[in-house]
């Protein structure tokens, strides 16, 4: 039972830290809280979709062209929608939470509430210590490390990721010391919807679409981020991992109340933020930023 | 006079369609009314007393899955902007018993077409002048829903033990987190040993589960040769695909609303063969001389095979024959009609109880077992069933046998 546990620990927990890793980037950056951040997930889902199976493009074609989409996408909203007011945190968050509900109407427009699928993109499974595992999960799982592995780096050895790291830790500071915050926050917007859109293409055969899709996830990444502590991308590693854990256990050892896994998973979070109420890896105060 | 009537003299009779249009569910429920309402207006309308009356529909999206505002406010609207005289429809039963109650404050008939939960007919014996407006068209109720599955499971397990050999099959029992789901759970916990069959487990997923491969993970640990499905939503798709790209030896029978659509495969990724599912209509399946027809028609008008909401047809075609012999469209005279009726629509003979809810059995609404073999949706049950020892054999024409999955025959095969 532990390797199932291990195993489904692992494919959860890496799309939940892919998801709060690109919300706490923007929300550490630039203080905005994206709400949309997982319905720009389901538009890349349904990008991939739509290139793969009405186009009848190849899916690593299909997966660039929706990357490209999406952040186009992040990029105008940002412009149009979240700029003019993100000094007011709240306005942005009521802002992105009308953008989430506007994507899902749009996708129920075109393709209907009818559910899909996009095919795995290498079929077949291995069976390891009596445990059916299907190639596409290890692929997600792999896919899921390098794009984890591939932000570490862009933030700690370009000077983009520097400059992203220093607006996150003080932006008056940044832009005294000559950095453009504005256009560093809507980089980071746009790499942070690239990051969901990201998400998807990885996770996207193991899923199944419905314009309903970005509301679940949505909710276990904010509690992801707040366990690990808003805006680090660390506590957002952490967190990811320890709630999917708890999922895991819920469903093995629990079976009958397998639909309570993402109540035990939140009142974990809970519990954390009683006794350490910044989070596992937050800043207490303000201030100290 | 009950407020939901019309002035007789108005050309019209203004049927409300309601149920989630934007998914498949609303969708059917919308296509069967339509089919049901170009017969009857072809044939010049519905005679009511001297004149003869065409049908209008009205379509209300309940938007049922997401909201039961939206679907309360729909019926709302149906009723006091559209002032329909009738409503079909209704899919979720935590929002059809909401509606139900909107409807019976204005006296206004209401043709349930997707909520199978017992309790809502339930409430018609135990206060008939106000509910009494209420008919269950489609499906039979949770119950009988029950009953049939349990025949399907001891069928499979039937044929499991013939085809290699397992003497008494375990059944992990799946159902999703829904209202209608508690009572069948429990039926199934109390039912499945009486079977010849072994419980594995329970397992309840959420119904808007994306991923199940933790469950899937226990039930094989479990050694389950069947998994007894109990799914309306998004879940029964997630659970067929992933079972089906694992390859995981188990037999899949129960109910699976998903897999009684035309769609099913394609939104499995074609991972969705051999799943068993109770359903009304199947392409090939003859339970009377109407359902052929009905089915023909609407695969050469819609495309696919109708689901158990297009009943929306079968509903309207009682009540058009209700109001001819009322020779009014008065809520009272119609219930009255609707109450006596006892005669075949497509899904099979229909008689009402005392509470309102179709009688199940021979003879009566059975349902058919249907089962996606080779990519296609065919229907497997009744084949050769006995109802009790000695009644006849029921077989509809078009069964064909029920298939394992061969990478269950591979694995067990002795």
């Amino acid at each position: 039972m532990l390797a199932d546990i291990i195993l489904t620990t692992l494919i959860n927990g890496s799309t939940y830290a892919l998801l709060a890793i690109g919300f706490s980037l923007i929300f550490g950056v630039a203080r905005i809280v994206n709400i949309a951040h997982t319905a720009f997930y389901m538009v890349a889902a349904y990008c991939i979709f739509y290139g793969t199976h009405r186009l009848g493009a190849h899916p690593v074609l299909a997966v660039m062209m929706a990357i490209i989409l999406v952040m186009v996408l992040g990029l105008i909203c940002y412009r149009l929608f979240i700029e003019p007011i993100r000094e007011h945190e709240a306005a942005v968050l009521i802002a992105t939470i009308a953008l989430a509900m506007v994507f899902q109407e749009i996708v129920m427009l075109i393709f209907t509430g009818d559910f899909r699928t996009v095919p795995p993109l290498v079929p077949g499974y291995l069976e390891f210590a009596g445990l059916k595992i299907a190639y596409q999960q290890l692929l997600s799982i792999a896919a899921a490390g390098v794009i984890l592995a591939a932000v570490w780096t862009f933030l700690a050895k370009t000077r983009l990721g520097l400059a992203i790291r220093a607006t996150a830790q003080d932006r008056e500071v940044a832009n005294l010391m000559g950095m453009n915050e504005a256009r560093v926050a809507m980089v980071t917007l746009v790499i942070s919807v690239a990051l969901a859109a990201l998400t998807g293409a990885a996770v996207l055969p193991l899923m199944v679409l419905h314009p309903h899709m970005w509301m679940a996830p949505l909710i276990m990444m904010m509690a992801v981020v707040v366990l690990g502590g808003l805006g680090s991308l660390k506590g957002s590693f952490t967190g990811a991992y320890i709630l999917a854990f708890s999922e895991a256990l819920v469903v093995f050892l629990i079976p009958k109340g397998a639909f309570l896994r993402e109540s035990v998973a939140l009142s974990i979070m809970i519990l954390v933020l009683l006794l350490r109420p910044e989070g596992l890896f937050g800043i207490s105060f303000e201030e100290e930023r | 006079m009950s407020i939901g009537s019309p002035v007789l003299g108005a050309d019209t009779i203004k049927i409300g369609v309601i149920g989630p249009m934007n998914f498949l569910q609303g969708k059917h429920h919308w296509n069967g009314a339509l089919m049901a309402q170009d017969k009857i207006n072809a044939a010049g309308g519905i005679q009511v007393g001297d004149k003869k009356m065409k049908i209008e529909l009205v379509k209300a999206d309940s938007n049922e899955f997401l909201s039961m505002t939206d679907a309360t406010n729909a019926m709302e609207l149906l009723l006091t902007r559209e002032k329909v005289d009738f409503i079909v429809g209704g899919f979720r039963t935590e929002a059809v018993l909401a509606m139900q109650d909107i409807a019976m404050d204005y006296k206004t008939i209401f043709l349930g077409c997707g909520a199978a939960t017992k309790s809502i007919c339930d409430r018609v014996g135990e206060d008939y002048d106000r509910y009494k407006y209420w008919f269950r068209i489609t499906p039979f109720n949770n119950m009988f829903l029950a009953k049939t599955n349990f025949i399907h499971l001891a069928t499979v397990g039937a044929i499991m033990r013939k085809a290699v050999g397992i003497e008494k099959p375990r059944v992990a029992i799946v159902g999703e987190k829904q209202a209608w789901v508690e009572a069948m759970v429990k039926a199934s916990e109390a039912t499945i040993p009486k079977l010849g069959l072994e419980i594995a487990g329970i397992w309840r997923p959420s119904q808007t589960a994306t991923d199940v491969t933790a469950e899937l993970s226990a039930i094989q640990r479990e050694n389950a040769h069947i998994v007894f499905t109990i799914f309306s939503a998004t879940v029964g798709v997630t659970f067929a695909k992933q079972i089906g790209e694992l390859k995981i030896p188990v037999a899949q029978v129960g109910i699976n609303v998903e897999a009684q659509k035309d769609g099913f495969m394609e939104a499995t990724g074609g991972m969705g063969n051999y799943v068993m599912t109770l359903n009304t209509y199947a392409r090939d399946v003859e339970i009377n001389e109407l359902t052929q027809p009905f089915v023909k028609g609407y695969i050469k008008r819609f495309g696919e095979v109708p689901a158990y909401n297009a009943g929306t047809h079968d509903g309207i075609n009682i009540l058009a024959e209700s109001i001819k012999k009322a020779g009014s469209l008065d809520s009272d005279k119609v219930v009255a009609e609707i109450e006596k009726w006892d005669g075949n629509v497509a899904a099979g003979r229909i008689k009402f109880d005392q509470n309102h809810d179709p009688i199940w059995g021979p003879g009566y609404l059975t349902g058919v077992g249907v089962q996606w073999q080779d990519g296609k949706l065919v229907g497997v049950w009744p084949n050769k069933w006995k109802a009790t020892p000695e009644a006849p054999e029921v077989t509809y024409k078009g069964i064909v046998p029920y298939k394992l999955p061969p990478w269950f025959i591979e694995k067990y095969k002795k």
